[in-house]
């Protein structure tokens, strides 16, 4: 019995130590001594080493996290350091009873992250697929690939700004040429949403290709042999072997993404400004926040709203990874 | 090993954690310091300002300043956002690292006086040789937050009506009516593919400036005796008017449009009429971004039915951080930036000042187009000190207000959105008296 076994082992183990410790009691050495001396200094430069790292978490995560979170329980208004009253969870109550901009913000929120991260997966995926194996000008292509990863949101915000602009843009001269009528794209209240969407996904599905190609990189090639001799086919091998292989992979990158597109907000406050634009289109809750903090000066209830944010995101990354691991299992 | 283990006795483990713990806290409070003595004087004079024209003219000058104080300056110019975001974390944290603040007078002084963070100049312009009167009566007033003065006005504005003259000739000159306007801004749509009558701003927020001179020249206006003047008879007329003009004669996606972005419509020849502040005036001469450099012409706030009233108010004004250690220097720096000399020279370049001194003299005055000067004038004469409600909240009250505004150029009713604009309006000024009060 493997218990019984670690249970004698252990107890041989703490026999052998209370044997050296009456020996060293009972015959003090130099060297006994200098060797626990050593063991002390051991434990304690742990401690000293790990002093710098525990002392950067507590100033730099646990304290704007904790002093949030008290914040969140006042009225403060105008200054953070001003005047203010602690009023229990009514700022919870106040933004979760908003279905003005509250719920339409957590909604925009989800349905920007799961459009965008779907089709980034989707494309990322199938651009892994076609670059697994060398092909001629492969580095030029990952090279190309890549460039959109290296520019900034506020940057590429106002490129695609330029781009699309309703009356000057190229775009809309572009569609033009080809015989197809006008759009307004983000000067539209419609259309804002979905075209960031667009440009979400032109800025990061080759992330999630350079992450799946080195998924698919490490994958074993016996397994997908075995299916071909067996005669299944291109999609099958696909569905039913590289698929499932390629899951832990899948998961890891679905919820880093996810979290980095929850919370998106260069792009968007550059593209529409403050607000998410004239009637809230692309106001997420990210963007919320920022606007009560910023432009409101509404501290304690924008810091509810972002305790709130915090738990939404933590909960898509509990309900990503049990999936994930259901998958996998 | 000895050494090692000698140094990481329980005493020397000790004398450790506390000399870590004292390092760190001694950063802490020297960073978090808000007080203490004057400082050196190596340190730099720190001004936060606009990236604006009347900036850039006083930063080329900066070296005289220098000399005169004998002191270095360190002169940080940002976008109007950047510099709000800047003050609100580093105010919020009684921060020294600014002394002079560039302040809009109608957005945040009201708020930052509120706070605290703008030092009482009171006594300080009282002073006969800055003369204090010299300064036009509505920025002047825009200046003083419960009876203290916390800011100088640097840099005025008016909205002026910007048209092409190759285009209006044959409708009888430039529209002197909102009326007329509208008519113009229809014909010269219908004319020609591709080309709008009339292009403004039209965000939600951005509008409401732009809006308050259609607003008054309808007889409205945001506050009435305290209360919501939005969901007046009048207000709704101006909103009425104002979407109109933008949903029939306005470019795709004027929603999404502030100053950046219908700018460029009227300097790419594309529109005919452009109502927006007269301090722009320069992108429309400037050969690298203007195709309207010969045809552009200037004409004052055309008249509705109360008549034309355009705003005239204080744009940008200069104070004092609370938490600054060379408030006196400071001092020094707005009386050489905003004073008399300072101020015509800068209106000789065509940045318009607001010392009525400098409007009198026709030699200040060469630098702008002469139609323009004369709309300016008139503008000034007839202006509104205010072009945003005087609340604390001044970004939510904007967006409150310039929701009907959206709706209008959205080309929804704008009514049913005027009653619950206003209702929530009425709301928002109750609270905002709470804060003002508490």
């Amino acid at each position: 019995m493997p218990a019984t076994e670690t249970t004698e082992t252990r107890g041989v183990a703490a026999d052998d130590r209370s044997a050296t410790a009456r020996t060293r009691r009972s015959a003090p050495s130099r060297g006994g001594r200098r060797q626990r001396t050593f063991e002390q200094a051991n434990r304690r430069l742990k401690w000293a080493m790990l002093a710098p790292a525990v002392l950067f978490v507590g100033l730099m995560i646990v304290f704007p996290l904790v002093f949030t979170l008290n914040l969140s329980l006042t009225d403060a208004f105008g200054a953070v350091n001003a005047d203010s009253a602690h009023i229990g969870l009514r700022n919870f109550g106040d933004a979760l009873g908003d279905t003005r901009r509250f719920w339409p913000a957590a909604r925009r929120t989800l349905v920007f992250t799961v459009g965008a991260v779907a089709l980034e997966t989707v494309l990322g995926l199938a651009l892994a697929m076609l670059m697994r194996k060398p092909f001629k000008g492969m580095r030029w292509v990952r090279t190309v690939l890549i460039i959109p990863l290296l520019a900034t949101p506020v940057a590429i915000g106002i490129l695609w700004l330029l781009i699309l602009d309703p009356t000057n843009g190229i775009a809309n001269h572009l569609l033009e040429a080809v015989g197809l009528p006008r759009q307004e794209f983000l000067g539209s209240v419609g259309q804002s949403l979905p075209t960031l969407m667009l440009i979400d996904v032109w800025q990061w599905t080759p992330m999630m290709t350079l992450l799946l190609l080195a998924g698919l990189t490490t994958l074993p090639e016996e397994p997908e042999e075995a299916a071909l001799m067996d005669g299944a086919n291109a999609w099958q091998r696909f569905r039913h072997v590289i698929l499932p292989m390629l899951g832990p992979t899948l998961a890891t990158a679905l919820v880093l993404r996810a979290v980095d597109a929850l919370k998106t907000f260069d792009l968007l406050y550059a593209t529409k400004g403050a607000g998410g634009g004239s009637d809230f289109e692309v106001e997420t809750l990210n963007v919320y926040a920022y606007g009560l903090t910023f432009d409101y000066q509404e501290y304690g209830l924008a810091a509810a709203v972002l305790v709130l944010f915090t738990l939404f995101i933590i909960g898509v990354v509990v309900l990503l990874r049990r999936r994930g691991g259901r998958k996998n299992a | 090993m000895s050494t090692s283990s000698q140094l990481l006795s329980r005493r020397a483990f000790g004398k450790l954690a506390a000399g870590v713990a004292a390092t760190a806290g001694a950063g802490a409070l020297s960073a978090c310091a808000g007080g203490g003595g004057k400082p050196s004087a190596d340190a730099p004079l720190r001004i936060m300002a606009i990236n604006h024209v009347w900036s850039q003219a006083v930063k080329r000058s900066i070296a005289e300043f220098e000399e005169r104080v004998g002191r270095r300056v360190s002169m940080t110019l940002l976008t109007a956002d950047q510099l709000a975001g800047s003050y609100n974390v580093k105010l919020n944290a009684s921060g020294t690292d600014v002394d002079v603040m560039m302040v809009r007078a109608l957005q945040e002084q009201l708020l930052f006086g509120h706070n605290g963070w703008l030092a009482d100049l009171s006594d300080r312009v009282a002073d006969d040789r800055f003369a204090w009167d010299d300064f036009q009566d509505a920025p002047r007033e825009a200046s003083v937050t419960a009876g203290k003065v916390l800011s100088v006005p640097v840099v005025t504005e008016r909205p002026a009506l910007y048209y092409r003259k190759d285009l209006v000739a044959d409708l009888g000159g430039p529209p002197r009516t909102l009326e007329a306007l509208m008519e113009g801004a229809r014909e010269l749509t219908r004319r020609k593919d591709g080309f709008y009558g009339y292009v403004g701003r039209g965000q939600r927020s951005g509008a409401v400036s732009q809006w308050s001179s259609f607003l008054y020249s309808y007889g409205g206006d945001f506050v009435v005796d305290g209360k919501s003047g939005i969901g007046s008879a009048e207000a709704v007329a101006a909103y009425e008017y104002y979407g109109r003009l933008l949903a029939g004669s306005g470019p795709p996606g004027a929603t999404n449009m502030s100053l950046e972005q219908a700018l460029p419509v009227f300097a790419q020849g594309k529109a005919a009429f452009f109502v927006d502040a007269d301090a722009i005036y320069s992108s429309f001469l400037d050969p690298k971004v203007s195709r309207v450099r010969e045809t552009v012409g200037f004409a004052p706030f055309p008249a509705g039915p109360a008549g034309a009233k355009p705003h005239n108010i204080p744009s940008w004004s200069l104070g004092i951080n609370t938490f600054s250690r060379l408030r006196d220097e400071a001092w020094e720096f707005i009386r050489w930036a905003a004073g008399p000399e300072m101020s015509a020279a800068l209106q000789k370049e065509g940045i318009p000042g607001a010392r009525t001194s400098v409007w009198s003299d026709p030699k200040t005055l060469s630098a702008f187009p002469p139609q323009l000067a004369e709309a300016m004038r008139i503008n000034a004469e007839r202006g509104v000190g205010h072009d945003r409600p005087r609340v604390l909240q001044v970004g939510r009250a904007r967006d409150i207000v310039g929701r009907p505004l959206v709706a209008g150029i959205l080309g929804q009713s704008v009514r049913p959105v005027v009653r619950d604009a206003d209702a929530e309006f009425a709301d928002f000024l109750v609270r905002d008296n709470r804060h003002k009060e508490s």
